[in-house]
């Protein structure tokens, strides 16, 4: 099990442990509240995705072969739908980034309860990661 | 008296639940919900009678025709036009509005002026400005004050003898404003500038006569008058409608087809090339017949309850930003909550079985203008009941807990 894989079980168990999905949310919108490490300069809008109903600004860096995440929303549902996504793929090597099938995402139902047009934001979010991703790779040839 | 119980029960979707809780639904300026008087006139006419108008000579033919022309006389004394030739059947208001746009090209040159307001639906805003590329007119825009209302100071301002048309919304979809529409057609009327107006919002909350509001165009959509999607209404005075060129070429709109010329057929049909929507504008003339059965002025009466309602619920948030404060209003309420993001409250009503709008309702140049990313809307309609605003302000403080 790659350690993307790993992280993604994590969140689906802390999820199932919810049965309602107010419950769920409750949960996405306290870590949505948590403090993120995000500087704000990076709030600009070459940083922003498309596609999003709120706005989401993403960046990231490298740090030994890792790549690390930043992400802000102004919307905090959001905010706490980008912190999971930044604990599955933060931290992680660019390859592991490139491969990772992103299954929590159906198994914790997530898709369902976002309309068309926010399950589209949300796939454009890990689209953008993985463009990151990708050029990191590239630029370490 | 409106019999209510009869009412709500003309629309089974309203028992659909959401998340184990009953469907509230107060997206009625996006679309209202269709009773089944107009679903059954829809399904009786694929089981009975369908087929194309205007050409066959036989029975179904015949009796489609019949009703489809009736629909359109339907639709004449519904808004109080002079002839059933002033009323041509679209797909909707943005194609309405397209259609003008785009025929009225012919009496725009370089320099000309195109008004529209600030509070316009992109659909009132985009085929403008589609025209006016086409044809070098600058387009010019009325100022929206702090309460929602045309600035019509502003609208004198700018009106001149080179406004060759204004076209400005009934009641704008965001801020709810019922606009002054007789007032500014007679500021309109000093510079000959024609009149178009978006009739989308009010069609379905109060009356509406062309002929008292001396309006050159006006547009609706059936879907937002409890009809079916798909089906719009173009009412344009006859006079004009004669010079305007025909919008789109095919079936029924030619008099005489040559490979050299083509002669056109008279008004409507000039302007209603291809087949059209039948059922669905048959079904239109049914939502007309549902509406006044129940009778326009009793639902103006009642909405203007509900919202008032409405606004002795939400003066009791300290947390409750309105936007659009008009005393002149419809029953739309669009608003933010303190430092809460409009999405958010979104998804948690929805989640709650409530059906509003967030996001910039096709507005986004009214909401930049106030420094607002989005907002969240709650439109109501025949069905609604105070109740239900009840309801949605039980789940509107529930959900603003959750997030402050």
């Amino acid at each position: 099990m790659t350690s993307v894989e790993k992280v993604q079980n994590e969140i689906v168990e802390e999820l199932s442990l919810f049965s309602d999905w107010m419950e769920k949310y409750e949960y996405l919108i306290e870590l949505g509240k948590d403090e993120i490490n995000f500087d704000k300069k990076f709030m600009k809008d070459e940083f922003l995705i498309n596609g999003c109903q709120s706005k989401v600004w993403l960046y990231a860096k490298e740090n030994n072969s890792k790549i690390s995440f930043h992400a802000y929303s102004d919307a905090i549902m959001t905010k706490g739908i980008i912190a999971l996504l930044i604990k599955v793929f933060s931290n992680q090597s660019p390859d592991d980034i490139i491969n990772a099938k992103l299954d929590f995402i159906d198994k914790i139902g997530l898709k369902n309860h976002l309309s068309a047009t926010r399950a589209n934001g949300l796939m454009s979010m890990i689209k953008q990661i993985k463009i990151y991703a990708i050029g990191f790779k590239e630029k370490n040839g | 008296m409106i019999d209510f119980e009869k009412i709500r029960s003309s629309f089974p979707i309203l028992n659909v639940k959401v998340n184990d809780n009953k469907l509230v639904y107060f997206d009625n300026a996006a679309t209202t919900q269709t009773p089944t008087q107009v679903t059954n006139t829809i399904r009786d006419y694929f089981y009975k009678q369908n087929s194309n108008i205007h050409r066959g000579v036989h029975h179904l033919s015949n009796i489609s025709t019949e009703d489809f022309e009736q629909s359109r006389k339907k639709v004449r004394e519904f808004v109080g036009a002079e002839k059933e030739e002033e009323i041509i059947f679209t797909k909707g208001t943005t194609d309405s509005i397209n259609l003008v746009a785009t025929s009225f090209q012919k009496f725009l040159k370089s320099g000309d002026e195109i008004l529209i307001s600030e509070m316009e639906h992109h659909s009132n805003i985009v085929p403008w400005q589609l025209c006016a590329e086409k044809t070098g007119a600058k387009i010019k825009v009325v100022s929206v004050t702090k309460e929602g209302e045309i600035d019509i100071d502003h609208l004198e301002k700018l009106l001149n003898e080179k406004t060759k048309i204004l076209s400005i919304t009934h009641i704008s979809n965001t801020l709810g404003t019922i606009n002054p529409i007789t007032e500014i057609t007679k500021l309109a009327r000093k510079f000959d500038t024609k009149v178009f107006i978006d009739g989308a919002q009010a069609i379905a909350h109060q009356k509406v006569n062309v002929t008292e509001l001396d309006v050159d165009f006006y547009c609706f959509s059936a879907h937002k008058l409890y009809g079916p999607t798909g089906v719009g209404v173009l009412y344009g005075k006859e006079e004009i409608l004669e010079k305007l060129p025909p919008y789109q070429g095919g079936g029924e709109m030619i008099e005489l087809v040559t490979f050299e010329k083509t002669t056109y057929a008279k008004l409507p049909s000039k302007f209603e090339a291809g087949t059209p929507n039948i059922s669905g504008v048959i079904a239109l003339g049914k939502a007309i017949e549902f509406i006044e059965d129940i009778n326009l002025d009793l639902i103006f009466e009642y909405e203007a309850m509900l919202l008032n309602h409405y606004n002795e619920k939400s003066n009791k948030l300290e947390y409750y930003e309105p936007f659009g404060t008009s005393l002149n209003k419809s029953a739309i309420a669009s608003f933010n909550l303190k430092k809460v993001h409009h999405y958010d409250i979104g998804v948690l009503l929805d989640n709650m079985g409530v059906a509003v709008r967030t996001g910039h309702h096709c507005t986004q140049p009214l909401h930049k203008k106030f420094n607002l990313d989005g907002t969240i809307r709650a439109s109501f309609g025949i069905y609604n009941t105070k109740n239900e605003i009840d309801y949605f302000f039980d789940c509107l403080s529930r959900a603003y807990k959750m997030l402050y």
